[in-house]
């Protein structure tokens, strides 16, 4: 967040580029050809392959009941892990950043840790858990729950790997902010309920967008921990990045970059209107920036 | 620990909500079979046929949905509560997995069915790029220096475990049974691994797509469906001098079938693996048939005939050839050592 809103600040600086134009264009040429090998190429090539065969072919690739059940169920994971770790990321920065209690750094550490051990451990701690053999499985059996190998699991999964993205954008915002405003609020007569949604919410509105637009996009694209708690059912529990590599297994490599393109068309939706709000509120962004 | 756990708890019940109304309304019968990789193109074909069959004959819509994978990783995925109606697998070793760590199916289940429950044989071939450049005819040749071979990991693969035991009976006939010779070729054969992929779609989209290494070491029906795929033009298949006969087998998973109430239609369902019909198809999709009669001559012709040799009389059945090769500590680790 705080990268992104750094230009917006205008501040006078003593101008530190004193490096001849040779140097300049040279670092500038190098992080072109970066991007463009390691980003932009690759991205081209899944257009490009995607419709290799024509237009035809590739918006047939979507009238496949399995292809389409696929992008039903990763929208509806999406809708479900996105809203709770927005609301439950809102909770823990609240409670991080205003306010000091025994384990908090405890707690911003259980935070961050899906961020730092690998997805398919995040697959395999539910495997565990939940499954036949799992501490819990006897006992879902007995009550005829299903957890792995089905849409709970799945959506487990995702809420687990995508918890952070919210609380870590708003954590460092909320400190920097402190609790002056919302302590005049309360010395007005404001309620504490009323305090957050008249002071803080406002206050961190952009922050926490960014965020849940981040934790939307890894919420859609998300493979290795959604792969292990799967069961890999087509039709069923193969979420769009599953059905991706379903297809490409089955030498349907149309199909399988057609998939892969509205894929990347979404989160290419993401960055547009991550940018465009940037844009039409860098005024506002940059007002609450300042406090 | 507090917050995360109560936000699986929640997040779980409404989760299980969704999912309940998510399932398939339509069919009466849902049946879930788990299989492993190369089957995906037959059983696609299969299922619609058995659903129309089921159709004629009880007036019942039955929904066939499937999930493939590497062999010993589906047989995982089953134990550890994979709803699987059937098992329809590479190896009989994988299905006694699921026998001996679960009480869902019988101990004797390779008895319930003809053949040993295998409705359909195949062997391993090798593949090799169009014109054969590096020349190579037979398991010896898989040992050269300068040759690069794809096969898949035979921890993970059904596949790869039928590939190694074919050139380990190979090699012990070729030098007259001295072990310490045989694990030599087996080694030099290994070295020549570039990558060890988990399952053997893997290793063909390796070898096949992404053009790496001269020979691939493949299911005859995954060889074939190759030619099918990438064109006949592209890739020769190599018949070796000696192979093995692969049986993969079928079974009902009894303990999830009873209790979806899918027992008959589940036995139906491999039962028609043996009808002529299921035969056929299998035959087209590159499967050896066990019923000759019921198959297609045309595409009996495809399949060339060469000696083979059995898991159960030549290597002492599954759980002995697992015990001495693939099993942790086994020859597979000791003569396994990756080079760059």
């Amino acid at each position: 967040m705080s990268d992104a809103v750094l230009p917006a600040i205008e501040r006078p600086r003593a101008q530190p580029m004193g490096e001849s134009g040779l140097v300049k264009g040279l670092l500038i040429g190098t992080a072109l050809l970066f991007l463009t090998a390691f980003l932009f190429l690759p991205l081209i090539t899944v257009f490009l392959e995607g419709f290799r065969k024509g237009a035809d072919v590739f918006f047939d690739s979507f009238s496949d009941p399995d292809t389409m059940a696929a992008v039903k169920l990763t929208l509806l994971v999406a809708a479900i892990a996105v809203p709770f770790n927005a609301l439950v990321g809102i909770a823990a920065s609240w409670a991080i950043a205003k306010f000091n209690f025994a384990g908090k750094n405890l707690l911003l550490t259980l935070i961050d840790l899906p961020f730092s051990i690998s997805p398919v451990i995040s697959g395999l701690v539910y495997v565990l858990l939940f499954s036949a053999h799992g501490w819990l499985g006897p006992w879902l059996i007995a009550n005829d729950i299903e957890i792995i190998f089905a849409v709970p699991g799945i959506v487990l999964a995702t809420v687990f790997v995508t918890f952070p993205f919210v609380a870590r954008e708003l954590i460092p915002l909320m400190q920097s902010q402190g609790t002056s405003e919302e302590e005049a609020a309360l010395t007005l007569g404001a309620s504490g309920f009323h305090t957050f949604l008249r002071v803080t919410l406002p206050n961190i509105k952009w922050a926490l967008l960014y965020g849940v637009l981040l934790c939307n996009a890894r919420a859609m694209g998300e493979f290795g921990a959604v792969s292990v708690v799967s069961g890999h059912i087509r039709g069923l529990t193969n979420t769009m990045p599953l059905h991706i590599e379903i297809l490409y297994n089955e030498y349907n490599f149309v199909a399988a970059f057609a998939v892969a393109t509205l894929l990347a068309g979404l989160a290419l939706l993401t960055l547009v209107a991550k940018s465009f709000l940037e844009w039409r509120y860098a005024g506002e962004l940059a007002a609450s920036h300042r406090h | 620990m507090l917050i995360p756990s109560r936000r699986k708890l929640t997040l779980g019940a409404a989760a299980l909500a969704l999912a309940l109304s998510f399932g398939p309304a339509l069919a009466d019968k849902t049946l879930l079979n788990v299989s492993y990789d190369p089957t995906r193109e037959f059983y696609k074909e299969f299922n619609e046929a058995f659903a129309a069959d089921w159709k004629a004959k009880k007036g019942e819509v039955v929904t066939i949905n499937q999930s493939h994978g590497g062999s010993g990783k589906q047989a995982r995925a089953v134990i550890d509560g994979l709803d699987a109606d059937v098992v329809t697998l590479a190896l009989a070793g994988d299905i006694d997995q699921i026998a001996n760590k679960t009480d869902k199916l019988p101990k004797d289940w390779a008895s319930k069915l003809p053949h040993n429950s295998a409705p359909y044989t195949s062997t391993i071939v090798f593949l090799v790029r169009k014109g054969n450049p590096k020349g190579i005819k037979d398991w010896g040749d898989l040992a050269k220096e300068g040759v690069a071979v794809i096969t898949p990991n035979p921890k993970t693969s059904g596949g790869a475990r039928w590939n190694y035991l074919a050139a380990w009976a190979w090699a012990e006939k070729a030098f007259g049974g001295d072990e310490t010779k045989v694990k030599q070729y087996i080694a030099d054969l290994y070295r020549n691994v570039p990558v060890l992929d988990t399952g053997a779609r893997g290793s063909t989209t390796t070898f096949a797509q992404r053009g790496i290494g001269d020979v691939f070491i493949s299911w005859e029906n995954e060889a074939f469906l190759v030619q099918k795929e990438f064109g006949a033009d592209n890739f020769d298949i190599i018949v070796p001098s000696l192979s093995i006969k692969a049986e993969p087998p079928v079974a009902v998973v009894e303990g999830v079938a009873k209790a979806k109430g899918n027992e008959e239609v589940a036995k139906a369902y491999l039962e028609f693996l043996y009808s002529p019909a299921g035969q056929k198809l299998a035959a087209k999709h590159f499967f050896r048939p066990v019923d000759e009669a019921a198959a297609d001559p045309a595409d009996l012709a495809r399949f060339p005939k060469l000696e083979l040799v059995s898991i159960d009389t030549d290597f002492g059945g599954w759980a002995a050839a697992q015990k001495k090769h693939f099993a942790d500590g086994g020859v597979f680790d000791e003569i396994y050592r990756p080079t760059n």
